[in-house]
């Protein structure tokens, strides 16, 4: 399977066709170049036997009678790498290109079923009249949910991740390619309805947001608290449920507070819009707070 | 499942430093992770297993060790050792914390022949 995006064994796929480069810096074709299965699996089964292993290829089978000049065996070799430095090279390289088409990138992030398509389908049909607005949706599978923001007039690109269970940066720089310029505009990204994975992988936004709906429980954030540190800004969605299932917003909150006592909170109803309008205003400080920051950039 | 993700990119790593550093076998991988990442140690070494097959890194151990969970405690001004980020401050009670350690994950080193 390609790291990258995952296709190849037909898992995952960004929309509008798939054709980026498979490149000698993609990690499959590597695979290859160790892969040797004839190799490997040819004449050395009886020693997987004697080994008592049959779960094991005989890799040092392979390299007999091979000496390397100035190789000693059994060499500790001294690392010190970031395992996921490769998706947060990529991760740089798509807020850079944010910056430079100033747009405002978030990363919306939940359990299934917390609303977040609806909430960004009244959010964006709201707001296009504005500044342009794009759409990244991550699903494991179908176009649902780009086909319900394409209804209001917005583009949006699908990404499937197929068994993946997170967005990556590498699929965004390839979803971004595809939307249309959004100068000066703000991009949204619904990640895979998922609170754990998706908390690991920066995609380059300029932060993330959780959507709890109330239906949920107020523990959640307890409960994956990862992700609660990781985001900026929690909506709560569904608030017009509230009374009905006796839901304490002020636990819910002091709950948040324990795993990031920074987040900022706003309680919405996407089914009502009640609350929006205070979402739109933390958007408008987080704009003018992003743009202050690169002008400040650019004059120093 | 995203330690499945993870350790593709320990895979890669093995493989870019084989290119680098002439070596056909590993037989150790060497990680450090932190006590407030977002993976669990148990489930690497699974996954690893399934990952590593048929590439460079086949059969090779991983072996981890956990760095502990480190936070500055607004309320006592000092640093402290949490397990959890769920948890307050040992000293204080005080759950204003920010996270200053232990988030890492990282390969260290590879034993290979």
């Amino acid at each position: 399977m390609c790291t990258v995006c995952g296709c190849g064994d037909g898992k995952a796929s960004i929309e509008r066709g798939h054709d980026h480069p498979h490149g000698p810096d993609h990690a499959h074709d590597r695979r290859h170049d160790y892969g040797d299965d004839e190799h490997h699996h040819h004449d050395h089964h009886h020693h997987d036997r004697t080994r008592g292993d049959p779960g094991l290829l005989d890799c040092d089978a392979g390299a007999a009678g091979q000496t390397i000049a100035g190789m000693t065996s059994d060499r500790i070799i001294q690392v010190e790498r970031d395992i996921l430095s490769k998706n947060d090279r990529l991760a740089a390289d798509n807020r850079a290109r944010f910056r430079a088409d100033d747009v405002l990138a978030f990363n919306m992030v939940s359990s299934p079923g917390a609303g977040k398509t609806t909430l960004l389908a009244r959010a964006v049909s709201e707001l296009k009249g504005n500044f342009p607005i794009g759409v990244i949706e991550g699903d494991q599978q179908t176009s649902n949910d780009a086909e319900r923001i394409r209804a209001t007039g917005v583009p949006a690109i699908q990404v499937n991740t197929g068994k993946g269970c997170h967005l990556d940066a590498a699929m965004i720089g390839e979803a971004y390619d595809r939307l249309p310029w959004l100068n000066g505009g703000i991009l949204f990204i619904e990640n895979v309805g998922n609170l754990v994975c998706p908390a690991g992988f920066d995609l380059g936004e300029a932060c993330k947001i959780v959507v709890l709906s109330t239906t949920e429980g107020e523990d959640k954030p307890l409960k994956y608290p990862n992700m609660f540190a990781a985001s900026s800004l929690m909506l709560i969605n569904k608030i017009d449920l509230a009374p009905v299932l006796d839901f304490d917003l002020a636990r819910t909150i002091e709950y948040a507070r324990r795993v990031n006592p920074k987040i900022e909170v706003r309680s919405v109803s996407a089914r009502t819009g009640e609350g929006f309008a205070a979402f739109y205003a933390w958007i408008r400080k987080r704009a003018e707070k992003a743009r202050a920051a690169s002008l400040s950039a650019v004059s120093a | 499942m995203h330690e499945m993700a993870v350790c593709q990119g320990i895979v890669e790593i093995v493989e870019d430093e084989a290119r680098t550093r002439a070596f056909s076998k590993v037989k150790a991988v060497c990680l450090e992770i932190g006590a407030l990442s977002h993976v669990a140690p148990e489930a690497m070494k699974f996954c690893f297993e399934a990952v590593a097959a048929r590439t460079i890194a086949q059969g090779a151990t991983l072996d981890v060790v956990e760095t502990a969970g480190t936070a500055w405690c607004m309320a006592c001004s000092r640093s402290v050792e949490i397990k959890r980020r769920d948890e307050p401050c040992p000293d204080c009670g005080s759950y204003q914390l920010q996270v200053t350690g232990g988030e890492e994950m990282r390969v260290m080193a590879l034993e290979v022949d």
